[in-house]
């Protein structure tokens, strides 16, 4: 397990006693730790288990149930293409391969550069303007593989 | 003064260029010194007219569309400002045949009002409802409920009434209201539209329906893929408790009624209601067995309502027009209204409020305009990614939830997505088993193994190994899975694949290797 700098050991406890005195606030404290430092690191645990005073397994088991909480850095931005049926009945298929080609990496992956990770999402809510994808945060509707290459092209600028 | 011009600050518009033709109305406005005001309204869910543009003129409100921000320079010079022609004009947006045939009730204000002010929303109409509930009582509020023949909107179709009856009965102590925002079918965003075009009206719903049973907490559970909706709450509800309509003293009532946003993680499973409760909690998202419901031992164990976006949205306006009247829409045992999305591949995608009872045909073919690609439709899955595909000989069948159960179908969150003819059914069914792998919670067998076991099964059927055998264990496999499953996700699963079985069973047959 690798351990934390100072930094982010300090930005994690802040995080923890700010939040301790809500109701039921595990999943709290992890959105605020990984908006923080991007992702949710191994040795987080014990720091939040020890802060709201429950296991490291108990921490643990959370982190690893939801998807959206990543246990290793992000690249620089984060790609997101829906795979749900919606945007498959509109090409959401072709428009992944097109994406792991461009990018060199599957999903999941972050590329050599560290510049992008991409990765499946199921649903942006969304499907009126199928197929969909996010990056940064930022939705996008009607993705061709065109606009896919200049939604690229605009982050490496 | 300014003229007034609405580009939806929607994330569904956004994602198509709204937010670089509201920069573009103001620079060139700037420019030609006849700067508008801009207001950020939701979509009115026609979306492929979006980004829409409407401008606010003496004879109404004139809309165009789809703009985009090389259009604006040309906008300005045709004079869009009056409301005069224009290449993209499209008139009033209410006289669209799109428009003209809805019933907007839940919808009403969604696209019209400015979702950030409080003002504007009472404007429009808003808060009469807790104005109603507040002079009523209690046992009045949820009778009026029960009355209107609503049922639970998020997919289950529960009568809400009997939900809040069982909430007001508990003995008076710690209650909470939730708000189960946790959106995850493909083909829907009927939550979404109404988060981000009338925040306040959701706010509304879960105030009455704590004054009601005595609930003095309310936690909306959204999804993290939410970000756009996420904002316009978080800045609605701070701005409901500038005007007291939360707080201490709701609407000068003396009845506390306190609301807060939670974010989900992105667990499917979260959207099933006693998963959401676990994760609003800060726990694993796993199911929890009923009995207790959650109306008895609820969040931290307390009596809950749980309820979805449109259901708590609807209460406002029940509440302000009184039940009678919202039963009066509807048919048979679907009364009121219902929010259609219609996603895929169509030619005019969006929302479409109506009365139940409609059928699938009119609202492919008379709204939807019929496929994207021009291909014929040659299905629809109804209800998400748990729910059945739709055969195009089945379009007749009213959208009703006794009619559609009858044909082995669901409604559920009344999503609508289309597929033209050059679908793969086997690799949708395929799809629905590996979603459900992904999203099990793992707690049940059938459902944590039955789903891997089912994309297994029909992988062999595509490499034509022991097709015919094979077929059958799948189908011997969907019925494990729906008898034996804790919940929704492992018990529906199987209805995608069923249906693809029974409607297109020539799609399961051996592929070459590509």
């Amino acid at each position: 397990m690798q351990t934390l700098n100072s930094g982010d050991t300090e930005t994690i406890r802040r995080i923890v006693a700010e939040l301790k005195g809500r109701p039921g606030p595990l999943l709290e404290v992890l959105h605020g730790v990984q908006g923080a430092l991007g992702y949710v690191p191994a040795a987080a645990v014990p720091l939040v288990a020890e802060g709201l005073n429950i296991s490291r397994a108990e921490v643990h088991g959370v982190v690893t149930f939801y998807h959206y909480f990543r246990h290793s850095p992000p690249g620089a931005h984060m790609v997101s293409l829906c795979q749900a049926e919606s945007c498959q009945a509109q090409g959401a298929e072709a428009l992944a391969s097109h994406a792991r080609r461009r990018l060199g990496v599957d999903f999941n992956q972050t590329t050599a550069d560290g510049r992008f990770t991409l990765e499946p999402i199921y649903c942006l809510g969304n499907c009126a303007c199928s197929p969909a994808a996010m990056i940064d945060g930022r939705l996008h509707g009607r993705v061709t593989p065109e606009r896919f290459d200049a939604l690229i092209a605009e982050q490496r600028k | 003064m300014s003229v007034r011009v609405y580009v939806p600050g929607d994330a569904g518009a956004l994602s198509v260029g709204a937010e670089e033709v509201a920069r573009a109305i103001a620079l060139e406005g700037a420019r030609r010194g006849e700067a508008p005001e801009i207001v950020r309204n939701g979509s009115r869910g026609a979306y492929w007219l979006e980004p829409m543009v409407e401008v606010a003129t003496a004879s109404g409100r004139v809309a165009y569309g789809p703009v985009t921000a090389a259009d604006v320079p040309g906008l300005f010079s045709a004079n869009f400002l009056k409301g005069s022609p224009h290449a993209l004009h499209l008139g009033p947006a209410e006289s669209l045949p799109w428009f003209a045939g809805q019933q907007r009730l839940t919808f009403e204000r969604v696209g019209i009002v400015d979702p950030a002010s409080v003002a504007d929303y009472v404007k429009h109409g808003g808060y009469q409802g807790l104005s109603q509930a507040l002079s009523m009582g209690g046992a009045q509020v949820v009778q009026a409920i029960t009355a209107s023949g609503l049922r639970g909107r998020g997919g289950a179709a529960f009568p809400t009434g009997i939900k809040w009856k069982t909430v007001l009965e508990q003995p008076a102590g710690r209650k909470y209201v939730t708000c189960n925002a946790d959106e995850g079918d493909s083909g829907t965003f009927s939550d979404r539209m109404l988060m981000e075009g009338d925040p306040f009206t959701l706010i509304e719903g879960m105030t009455i329906a704590g004054v009601a049973v005595g609930a003095a907490q309310g936690y909306i559970y959204l999804r993290a893929e939410y970000p756009h909706a996420h904002r316009a709450l978080k800045a609605a509800i701070a701005a409901a408790y500038q005007a007291r309509y939360l707080g201490p003293d709701v609407a000068g009532s003396g009845k506390r009624f306190d609301l807060e946003v939670r974010l989900g993680a992105g667990a499917y499973i979260c959207g099933e209601e006693t998963s959401m409760l676990e994760s609003l909690e800060g726990k694993r998202g796993e199911v929890r067995v009923r009995p207790p419901l959650p109306a008895i031992k609820g969040l931290f164990g307390q009596p809950t309502i749980v309820n979805n976006v449109v259901t708590l949205a609807t209460v406002p306006w029940i509440l302000a027009h009184g039940a009678e009247a919202y039963a009066n829409f509807g048919t048979g045992k679907s009364r009121g209204t219902l929010p259609i999305q219609l996603a895929g591949n169509i030619k005019r995608g969006g929302l479409v409020e109506r009365a139940f009872g409609l059928t699938l045909r009119e609202l492919l073919y008379d709204y939807g305009g019929g496929s994207a690609s021009g291909r014929p439709i040659r299905t629809v899955q109804i209800g998400g990614p748990l729910g059945a595909y739709v055969p195009a000989s089945q379009f007749d069948t009213p959208v009703d939830y006794e009619a559609l159960s009858a044909i082995g179908a669901l409604l559920g969150h009344g999503g609508i997505v289309a597929f033209d003819d050059t679908v793969d059914m086997a690799r949708m069914a395929r799809y629905a088993m590996e979603f459900c792998a992904i999203e099990s919670c793992g707690k049940c067998t059938p459902c944590r193994i039955g789903s891997t076991r089912g994309m297994e099964v029909i992988d062999r059927i595509l490499a034509g190994t022991d097709g015919e055998r094979n077929v059958q264990l799948l189908e011997e496999l969907c019925d494990t899975m729906v008898q034996g499953s804790l919940c929704g996700l492992g018990g529906m699963a199987p209805f995608p694949v069923q249906s693809a079985l029974k409607h297109f069973r020539e799609d399961f047959r051996a592929r070459s290797q590509a």
